[in-house]
């Protein structure tokens, strides 16, 4: 068994792809609703009472949803027991628990909203979970990495530019808006509410990320992470108003328009790496900035590591 | 652990979302069922009729685009164009469902014996808006080579989503509830909608290619008549309706 400090580039190559192919599971859970196609397959766990029904029109994208969520079951699976097996970090080895739970969870709710004809707060709460998850393999990859077990270089916070609790406030941001995305998309609220949130997580992110620049740029690890983050929003923000844009040049055609489909989906793409990247920002900004008001913060810092 | 009130809420919202989808028409066909049966005297029905006119350019309705699907496409030889909005060439417009919304003295109607029909032909629904009469049956057909789901999105009657195997066997399907007018959509093929009316009486009618309805047989009385358009959505107007006599109203939409 591997103890703290030691790299298992096995375990991180699995992390890495678990956390790739979460993100193509984003892609095509995000294709589903974009395509309309949610319930073209009206049974559950079965489709059309088979393992493969033939996958035309709607089918392709529903059942090929479910068969990417499958495969990313069995990479959880094999994560989990993989972190139990080669890592002597509990606290990573209960995130792998974590994850995995949270897998079935997201599977029960796919399979309910089909089932109960997509009820809004459990679409949406299928479209949470999936971002939560996504952060999640994230974390695990970022732990799990050569770079995360050489150590932190530590940094003392200057209490004249605290960001160690301004840090959190991101992801939680990310995480309303996600929400409020989600909701907006299986027509529960109006798109306004996700279009007026939309400047205030902007101006989080910006926040925390330019202090980190001004402030805390010598650390190499947090000022990639900030210029990380930075890029994701950009595209993020340009890929927003493009799919608001499509939404009202075709609102009067047939959809599911090509276009259309394509900045969405991709919209939510970014979304969930905004909601990864904030996240292993936070974690970062944690880990190696230490708060000098309180001196015993280091041993949590380094009970992480 | 069922002190803590978050926690009931969360268990118990489930239970209330099926209850809700499962009984909501429970007491109105309850309601329905003590009406005395209705009964019209032929010697005193008249008939109500006129024309649904659309005022304006008509707008160009864009081709459904098939080729994710070719077994649909190789069914179609030209393009096939939303049905959203069809106007005639007389100026009149297409697909519009017109019924007497009220006025009628409360009773209950024996719905027809013969089932109405809603077709999946070529990927597209056949005929575009159907009207029904609440209790009656709805056969559905799947004539296409392929699979189709059929979602009934209604709001007051409970809404089903089925598949649908390449012509399998005809479903069945009754709504016991009156609903104006909700769509009936396929997520295998995004673009397949159509409307379903379902009337608590038989006077109804949906426009065809002359943009005319006649609602014949109705006996005499004043009404309001409704005319509802899946994008213009509804518009009224009152009629009075001598003993055996006719009467005629127009309704106007326009873009």
């Amino acid at each position: 068994m591997a103890v703290k400090g030691e790299y298992n580039p096995g375990l991180y190559r699995w992390s890495v792809l678990l956390a790739f192919c979460t993100l193509l599971l984003v892609v095509a859970g995000g294709l589903v609703t974009s395509r309309d196609a949610g319930l073209s397959v009206p049974d559950w766990p079965l489709s059309y009472g088979k393992l493969m029904p033939p996958m035309e029109g709607g089918i392709l994208y529903e059942h090929g949803h479910r068969m990417v969520a499958t495969t990313v079951g069995l990479l959880t699976i094999v994560s989990m027991i993989w972190l139990f097996r080669a890592d002597s970090r509990k606290w990573l080895r209960w995130l792998g628990v974590v994850a995995l739970l949270a897998v079935i969870v997201q599977g029960v709710l796919g399979g309910l909203t089909v089932l109960l004809l997509l009820p809004w707060w459990i679409s949406t709460s299928h479209a949470c979970l999936a971002q939560l998850f996504f952060s999640t393999t994230v974390a695990i990859a970022l732990f799990t990495s050569e770079w995360w077990l050489r150590g932190p270089a530590v940094l003392d916070e200057d209490p004249r530019y605290p960001i160690r609790g301004l840090s959190l406030a991101a992801p939680v941001c990310v995480l309303v808006q996600l929400a409020l995305g989600a909701a907006a998309r299986h027509k529960a609220i109006g798109t306004i509410y996700h279009i007026a949130w939309a400047p205030v997580v902007t101006a989080v992110i910006l926040w925390i990320s330019l202090r980190i620049l001004l402030h805390y740029a010598h650390n190499r690890e947090l000022r990639i992470a900030s210029l990380a983050l930075l890029g994701i929003v950009f595209c993020q923000v340009f890929l927003g108003i493009g799919a608001y844009m499509s939404r009202i040049a075709y609102a009067d055609a047939v959809q599911p328009m090509p276009a259309m489909v394509a900045l969405t989906v991709l919209h939510v793409a970014v979304g969930a790496l905004t909601m990864a990247a904030s996240v292993a920002l936070a974690i970062l900004v944690r880990r190696n900035l230490t708060s000098p008001v309180r001196d015993f913060a280091a041993p949590r810092v380094a009970a992480i590591t | 652990m069922w002190e803590n009130k978050p926690l009931k809420t969360l268990f118990a919202a489930p239970l209330l979302f099926l209850a809700a989808c499962g009984g909501v028409t429970q007491p109105k066909t309850e309601a329905m069922a003590r009406l005395p049966v209705a009964h019209v005297d032929p010697a005193t029905a008249g008939s109500i009729a006129g024309r649904v006119v659309f005022q304006g350019e008509a707008p160009a309705m864009p081709e459904i685009d098939m080729s994710s699907n070719p077994q649909c496409e190789r069914q179609h030889h030209t393009p096939q164009k939303a049905e959203t909005v069809v106007v005639n060439k007389n100026g009149t417009l297409r697909n519009v469902f017109i019924w007497i919304k009220a006025g009628l003295p409360p009773a209950r109607w024996t719905p027809p014996a013969q089932a109405a029909m809603l077709d999946q032909k070529g990927c597209v629904y056949e005929p575009h808006v159907l009207g029904i009469v609440q209790g009656q049956q709805l056969e559905i057909l799947n004539d296409d080579p392929i699979n189709h789901n059929v979602h009934a999105e209604c709001q007051t009657n409970p809404p089903w989503n089925e598949s649908q195997a390449p012509r399998a066997e005809h479903k069945f399907k009754q709504f016991d509830a009156p609903e104006v007018m909700f769509p009936v959509t396929c997520s295998v093929h995004p673009w397949m909608r159509s409307y379903i009316a379902v009337s608590p009486h038989p006077f109804f009618a949906v426009t065809g290619d002359n943009g005319a309805f006649t609602l014949n047989g109705v006996p005499p009385g004043t009404y309001t008549i409704e005319a509802v358009h899946e994008k213009y959505g509804r518009k009224e107007g009152s009629v009075t309706l001598a003993p055996n006599g006719s009467v005629t109203i127009d309704f106007t939409y326009g873009s």
